[in-house]
């Protein structure tokens, strides 16, 4: 094995210069003439600052905003420095008792009968913890509130909603979502 | 199979084997011994102290271990047991002579048998047994060999050639040899043959120590997967006790191949030791099932011995009866095969009868004339007749040497009997030429049948003969084999199989001649013919004491049978594994977890019944399936695929299902016998 | 499960079916010795290679010598890994100054790289500096599948070479994995990912104030480039914590589908290149087969287990029908882009693969779903398994099943003409027992060590569930996690890098002795009484055993963990 150290030693350099460096390197050349915005993080200004990236999501609490989902992120959520789910499993009674203390808040603030069922991804973590979209069914039960809150009528919030809803790539990929920070931005922009 | 006397010797032996050092050979069941009894202690230690349910419930899964142990012993006891029968009986002819050495000088000295040395040379006379194996050097003497080969009939054994060798033990019956002993005592045919009767030699086979390896990594996963459950279960507060869990450790390994392997093993040496085929070892049974092409010699494999007359082909002017009549009178005192299926042939043909002949005189073969014939003296009115046959040549000369002339009618009757692969022998009178007998090969009856079952096994036959291609070709169409080597010589012969095996073919063959051993020892599987020399006996790693090479196709069969056996079991005793699973999982935990009762698909009576159901399964199937490793699986000649087929039917898929009833059946019977 | 649901499976099998016969056309020519598509443009790079690292290409090696080449190029590039992030701190592009990683989990994170497993034992957006990212992990993402793809290779070289000693040139085949299908692949790949979203920049992480007036830190890095040969090579580290369910490396359900795609695209090329290498094309079909019945049964079965209701979630007062409006299913540390469904499909790819890269978090999935994952693993990657990897893996147990089976047509067992005697069944039985001995000893232990039971996450059989994936997941060199579990202890580091080194040189090793025993032998020419394999009934007899004898080593865990959880439901302790 001591014959091959040598050989090994040099094809570990040459490979790490060709993919470890090269390769990387290129490709970020490329990426940032043809796809820069995207290859910076699809940012999205408004006013001249920066305020998020169009693809990770953010906390809203306040009533004229749609709200994300629940995040696991860092202690407060939505921390891009901690992504991560909540690990909870799916037997878990801390599960059982976070999900059902969520559907209470939920209600609440939407103004919904009591035992009403919540839309699953409103009251449940996500992936990442820095899930950009939410439901269409979420969205619908919030739009009220948002209307209230921004004195519109429920109508203009969900032709805003649909705006903002993207559907399946090719028809069938993945499932429709609204992006909730775009979906806020062009509330904030049309009133 | 079973007889009374070897089945009690059985028993015996199954405790005698339970000594570890035995077991060792058989980690699978040595792994049973060590459950039983670490079973044991913990009945004992416990009785008293634990519940009398859990203590009987030790009890009863300690026995079912222990008998587990034992029912693997006998089944490898019983299928010993026809072999050391058979031994017994060979010893006793292996018993002391007393052995006349011809000493340097001429004179004879009187020598136990036991002392005698290679190349010491003892005269034998008729009623005395041969001291040794050897060679006949002087005279010819019928032998004996039924001790040896259970045949009664006496062989003929004589001098030079491929009939000089004896065997020790066997018995002249008439005039004196003298033989030059080739082994040493203790080490000679029937020592051998002995031992590997008795099992007392044998070696695990290349197959079967592949096959204990296997055994062996699944006996360590399981293990692996039973100690690493107790940690589980302890973090599930569901701990075990020592005894539900060698329970399904003992469960989970293959036990039933595990039990059964040697058995099937010795068995099929013994399948063909009952077929008086001696296999020097384990390996060469395993090589037979792998042949991919069988050299078979034409005389006696595939054709019967002798040519027989099979037409009378006469010249022109003269009529088939009288060709007939000539070739039937100079057969008369013909008593070769050849010669009376001439007279046979013209009864049948032609309603000629024998004849008493008055004033004749037989002619004889020999081999300056070639020809043999009678003179009949003139009587009656009825001229006299010199008739002879014999090689076209020799006739045709004798007849221009009467006077006479050869019709040129005779040369192409001769000529196609030739090309067609027949012998021709030309019948003539005086100066008349008669016409011509068609001798031809027989194909024995049936084989072209049994070469078609070998064809769909995928293996390739060569027939091998010293006729020339033209006859060569003309037979191997008949008896439809794949290939034919002509004008076989030693040499060739060798060539043959050292080419089929660069083309990764095994080969088998059989042969007996002292020319034959390079080749008997080069084949994969060489079969000498005890009648052969013993260059060949020693070459080959078989011996055929019927010294019938048609056998060769009945041990390739044999092989496969071993290795189909052996299989068969192996899959069943894996598929088992499923069934006892979900006897003993849900059993160990519905306790804690009570759901885990929907498991309990056989819907058995309590924990305590599943988990001594899988147990007592596991140890009755290998006693149930004793006769199938005994006996063997059935043979079919076909082809892999559906050979495949069929037996993962059965034993794959059966090997699944089966235990699910088995275990089922046996939960009802010891619940209703009330075990909790 | 939706039509779309079902509409997304069809779609990855059509674009496999037309994808994985023509790339393992084309590795057949790769590996295959001769003249191959590209030697113009591949040629003088890896002729360059070669001069530089003083290789004879065309020198062949015994499979001793190509074992050790292999041990060799590990050793060295394992130490440089451990260096690289120990000493990143003191290393260039380092723009978030990250510092070095302590030396257990620097242990446990260059093993895992090094085995192509990608445990993350770290958080890569707060851990791994920029350099460690691309020239540590994306390097060997790149050269472990090549690894993988080599020892692969040489096995259908000794089953197809005869009386030899030699399996070919271990620098050559990894350089030509690594040049001519890696590479080209990369380079397509990480383009496409940029144009839909994924990040490739050298930039620190960027704080913004976000609407509300709250801080945001995004990170940056180059992700794409290292995003795509995460899931080609079958690796599955990422450059984030969250894996392939952070929008920035997986920005929408395009992406994902394109990730499921390449996750399954080398592993399921590989038995077809196979079947060309050895000349009977229907060798190839029944190992695709297997593979293909196996990754598809079980992820049909994760996304439906996945797209139905939760008996928890629906407890607890959430709605999980499908609707117009709504995907449904089990959304807990699931993305809503993609969807429960989408989920599935990934879970199964990418445990059915030595990925284990992740889009939703399987800690967790609802209990059989969390048991199908783990059970796919058990496997032991083979459906389809990894670059190389998975076509050696089922080939072993192809042998398996051929010993097995093979006695009852009435030989000793052969497969594709190799006799597979005491030697092999050895080297086979090392193999099975490596994977299983590692889970399960190191697994018993560490429900038995106190301070091991600390880092359980859930309670009740899930928290047993937890601690066998972990090993599970090491062992067989996959990646993802039941993430609940604190893998950045001392014990965990430890024992999950001794697992992850022997689940891929315990198995790497074996496979090419078995190479080399083959290599040597003269095949038996296929008759009617040969065994056989390229038939639907081994198809069948493969499968079974694949399925019997890891259900049968890991059954008793899995009745104590995910079946009993699945029993039980709600289980409080």
């Amino acid at each position: 094995m001591r014959r091959q150290l040598l050989p090994a030693l040099r094809m570990t350099i040459a490979l790490i210069v060709l993919l470890g460096l090269a390769y990387p390197l290129a490709m970020t050349g490329v990426a940032q003439t043809l796809f820069r915005t995207k290859a910076d993080g699809s940012l999205i200004s408004r006013n001249g600052a920066v305020v998020g990236s169009s693809l990770i999501g953010q906390a809203f609490a306040a009533p004229q905003y749609f709200h994300p989902r629940p995040s696991a992120a860092g202690t407060n959520g939505y921390d891009a420095t901690a992504s991560g789910a909540s690990n909870l499993g799916p037997t878990n009674p801390t599960l059982e008792q976070t999900v059902a203390d969520r559907a209470k808040a939920y209600r609440t603030e939407n103004g919904l009968p009591a035992g009403t069922p919540v839309p699953v991804d409103a009251v449940t973590a996500s992936a990442s913890g820095l899930d950009p979209a939410i439901s269409v069914a979420n969205a619908d039960l919030q739009a009220p509130r948002v209307a209230r809150a921004r004195t519109m009528t429920v109508e203009q919030v969900l032709t805003l909603v649909k705006a903002h809803t993207a559907s399946r790539p090719l028809g069938i990929l993945g499932e429709p979502s609204v992006n909730v920070l775009e979906l806020n931005l062009a509330l904030d922009e049309a009133h | 199979m079973f007889d009374p006397a070897i089945l009690r010797r059985a028993v015996g032996d199954a405790f005698r084997k339970l000594n570890p050092r035995q077991m060792w050979r058989n980690p699978v069941m040595f792994v049973v011994e060590v459950g039983s009894v670490l079973t044991t202690v913990l009945f004992f230690r416990d009785l008293g102290s634990a519940t009398a349910a859990n203590s009987a419930f030790t009890g009863l899964v300690s026995a079912w271990l222990w008998f587990t142990v034992l029912f693997a012993n006998f089944a490898e006891a019983v299928a010993e047991g026809r072999g050391k029968a058979q031994a017994d009986t060979l010893r006793k002819t292996r018993s002391e002579t007393v052995a006349h050495v011809r000493t340097a000088d001429g004179a004879l000295v009187e020598k136990p048998s036991s002392q005698l040395a290679v190349g010491d040379l003892c005269v034998v006379r008729p009623g005395q047994l041969i001291p040794g194996d050897g060679e006949v050097v002087e005279g010819i003497a019928s032998v004996d060999e039924s001790a040896i080969t259970g045949e009664s009939a006496p062989v003929i054994r004589e001098s030079g050639g491929d009939r000089s060798s004896v065997t020790g033990g066997t018995r002249v019956l008439s005039d004196e040899i003298v033989v030059r002993i080739s082994s040493k005592p203790g080490e000679s045919f029937l020592d051998r043959m002995i031992a590997l009767v008795e099992g007392a030699s044998r070696q695990k086979t290349p197959n079967e120590i592949a096959l204990n390896i296997l055994l062996a990594g699944l006996t360590i996963i399981f293990l692996l997967a039973v100690v690493s459950l107790q940690p589980f279960a302890m973090y599930s507060h569901a701990q075990q006790t020592i005894t539900v869990l060698v329970a399904l450790l003992v469960c989970l390994i293959p036990t039933t191949i595990g039990g059964l392997l040697s058995a099937i093993g010795i068995a099929g040496m013994d399948r063909l030791v009952q077929r008086n085929v001696l296999a020097m070892s384990g390996r060469a049974v395993e090589a037979a099932g792998d042949c991919s092409t069988l050299l078979l010699d034409k005389t006696g494999t595939i054709t019967l011995g002798n040519r027989q007359a099979a037409e009378f082909l006469p010249l022109q002017g003269v009529s088939e009866e009288d060709l007939a009549d000539a070739a039937q009178l100079s057969s008369l005192a013909d008593e070769t095969p050849e010669g009376r299926s001439i007279v046979v042939l013209a009864k049948e043909r032609y309603g000629l009868r024998e004849r008493e002949l008055v004033g004749a005189t037989l002619v004889a073969f020999t081999a300056q004339t070639r020809m043999s014939g009678v003179d009949l003296q003139a009587h009656d009115g009825v001229p006299a007749r010199s008739i002879r046959k014999g090689a076209t040549d020799s006739v045709r000369r004798w007849v221009t040497e009467q006077g006479g002339h050869v019709p040129d009618g005779l040369e192409p009757i001769v000529e196609r009997i030739s090309t067609s692969g027949g012998t021709p022998l030309v019948v003539a009178d005086n100066t008349r030429v008669f016409g011509v007998i068609h001798l031809k090969d027989i194909v024995k009856s049936g084989i072209a049948e049994r070469f078609e079952g070998l064809r769909k096994m995928g293996i390739r036959t060569v027939m091998i003969t010293g006729d020339n291609p033209l006859t060569a070709a003309a037979i191997a169409k008949e008896a439809g084999v794949d290939d034919f080597l002509a004008e076989a010589t030693p040499e060739d012969k060798m060539a043959l199989i050292k080419k089929e095996q660069s083309g990764g073919f095994l080969v088998a063959m059989t042969g007996d001649g002292t020319n034959d051993a390079p080749a008997l020892a080069q084949a994969d599987v060489g079969v000498a013919m005890n009648t052969g020399t013993q260059a060949a006996k020693e070459a080959g790693n078989m011996v055929d004491l019927d010294s019938n090479p048609t056998k060769l196709i009945e041990i390739v069969e044999i092989g496969k049978q071993l290795l189909i056996t052996r299989g068969s079991l192996t899959t069943f005793s894996i598929a088992n594994d499923v069934a006892k699973y979900f006897a003993i999982i849900p059993a160990m935990f519905q306790d804690v977890f009570r759901p885990l009762r929907t498991l309990n698909v056989m819907h058995l009576a309590n924990p305590h019944s599943a988990i001594l159901s899988a147990v007592i399964f596991n140890a009755l199937i290998i006693v149930a399936l004793i006769p199938l490793a005994l006996k063997g699986v059935k043979f079919r000649p076909l082809g892999a695929a559906a050979v495949l087929r069929r037996n993962l039917l059965i034993y794959g898929v059966g090997g699944v299902i089966a235990p699910f009833i088995g275990i089922k059946i046996i939960d009802v019977v010891i619940s209703a016998a009330g075990v909790h | 499960m939706s039509a779309a649901a079902w509409a997304q499976v069809a779609i990855v099998v059509v674009a496999l079916a037309v994808a994985a016969p023509l790339l393992g056309r084309y590795l057949a020519r790769v590996y295959g010795g001769g003249a191959a598509p590209g030697d113009r443009i591949f040629g003088p790079v890896e002729r360059l290679i070669y001069r530089v690292c003083g290789i004879d290409p065309e020198g062949e090696q015994h499979w001793k010598v190509y074992a050790y080449s292999l041990l060799a190029f590990s050793f060295v590039s394992l130490l440089i890994l451990y260096a690289q992030v120990r000493l990143q701190g003191h290393l260039p592009l380092n723009p978030d100054h990250f510092k070095g990683m302590p030396p257990v989990l620097a242990f446990n994170t260059a093993v895992s790289f090094l085995t192509n497993t990608n445990w993350q034992n770290y958080a890569g957006e707060s851990t791994a500096a920029q350099l460690t990212q691309m020239a540590g992990f994306a390097f060997h993402n790149f050269v472990s599948a090549a690894a993988g793809a080599a020892v692969g290779v040489a096995l259908v070289r000794g089953l197809i070479r005869r009386r030899t000693g030699n399996l070919g040139n271990f620098w050559v085949d990894l350089t030509r994995t690594c040049t001519r299908v890696l590479l080209p692949i990369a380079i397509v790949g990480a383009l496409f990912f940029v144009s839909q979203g994924v990040v490739q920049n050298f930039h620190a992480a960027r704080t913004v104030t976000t609407v509300e007036g709250a801080t945001q830190t995004l990170p940056g890095g180059p992700v794409a480039s290292q995003e795509v040969i995460k899931e080609a090579g079958q690796n599955g580290g990422g450059p984030y914590n969250a894996n392939s369910s952070h929008p920035f490396e997986n920005p929408n359900p395009l992406s994902n589908g394109v990730q499921i795609f390449l996750i399954l695209l080398i592993p399921f090329s590989f038995p077809f290149a196979y079947g060309r290498m050895v000349g009977d094309r229907k060798q190839g079909y029944v190992v695709v087969a297997t593979m293909f019945v196996l990754w598809l049964g079980t992820s049909l079965a994760i996304m439906a287990f996945e797209t139905a209701p939760s008996p928890v979630l629906a407890q607890a007062g959430a709605s999980q029908a499908a609707t117009a409006t709504q995907s449904g299913g089990n959304m807990e540390g699931k993305e809503v882009r993609f969807g429960a469904a989408s989920c599935g499909l990934f879970a199964g790819s990418t445990t059915g693969t030595s990925t284990g890269a992740v889009n939703c978090a399987h800690d967790s999935l609802t209990p059989l779903a969390g048991g199908t994952v783990l059970l796919n693993i058990m496997f032991g990657e083979v459906d389809p398994g990894g670059t190389g990897s998975g076509l050696y893996g089922m080939l072993v147990f192809a042998l398996l099943a051929v010993f097995i089976a093979g006695l009852m047509v009435g030989r000793t067992p052969e497969y594709l003409g190799k006799k597979i005697q005491a030697a092999e069944m050895k080297l086979v039985v090392v193999y099975i027992l490596a994977v299983p001995l590692a889970i399960l000893t190191f697994s018993a232990a560490s429900v038995l060590l106190k301070a091991a039971l600390g880092s359980i996450f859930n309670p009740g059989p899930h928290g047993l569930s937890e601690v066998v994936y972990a090993f599970t997941s090491q062992a067989n060199n996959n990646g993802s996690a039941f993430a609940g579990l604190n893998g950045n202890t001392t014990w965990y580091n430890i024992t999950g890098g001794i697992a992850m080194l022997i689940g891929r040189f315990f198995l790497m090793i074996p496979v090419l002795a078995i190479a080399g025993s083959l290599a040597r032998k003269q095949p038996v020419p296929p008759s009617a009484g040969t065994f056989p394999t390229g038939s639907k009934l081994f198809f069948g007899l493969l499968l079974g055993v694949v399925i019997l004898v890891v259900g049968l080593t890991y059954f008793p865990v899995l009745a104590l963990g995910p079946i009993v959880e699945h029993l039980v439901g709600h289980f409080h302790v």
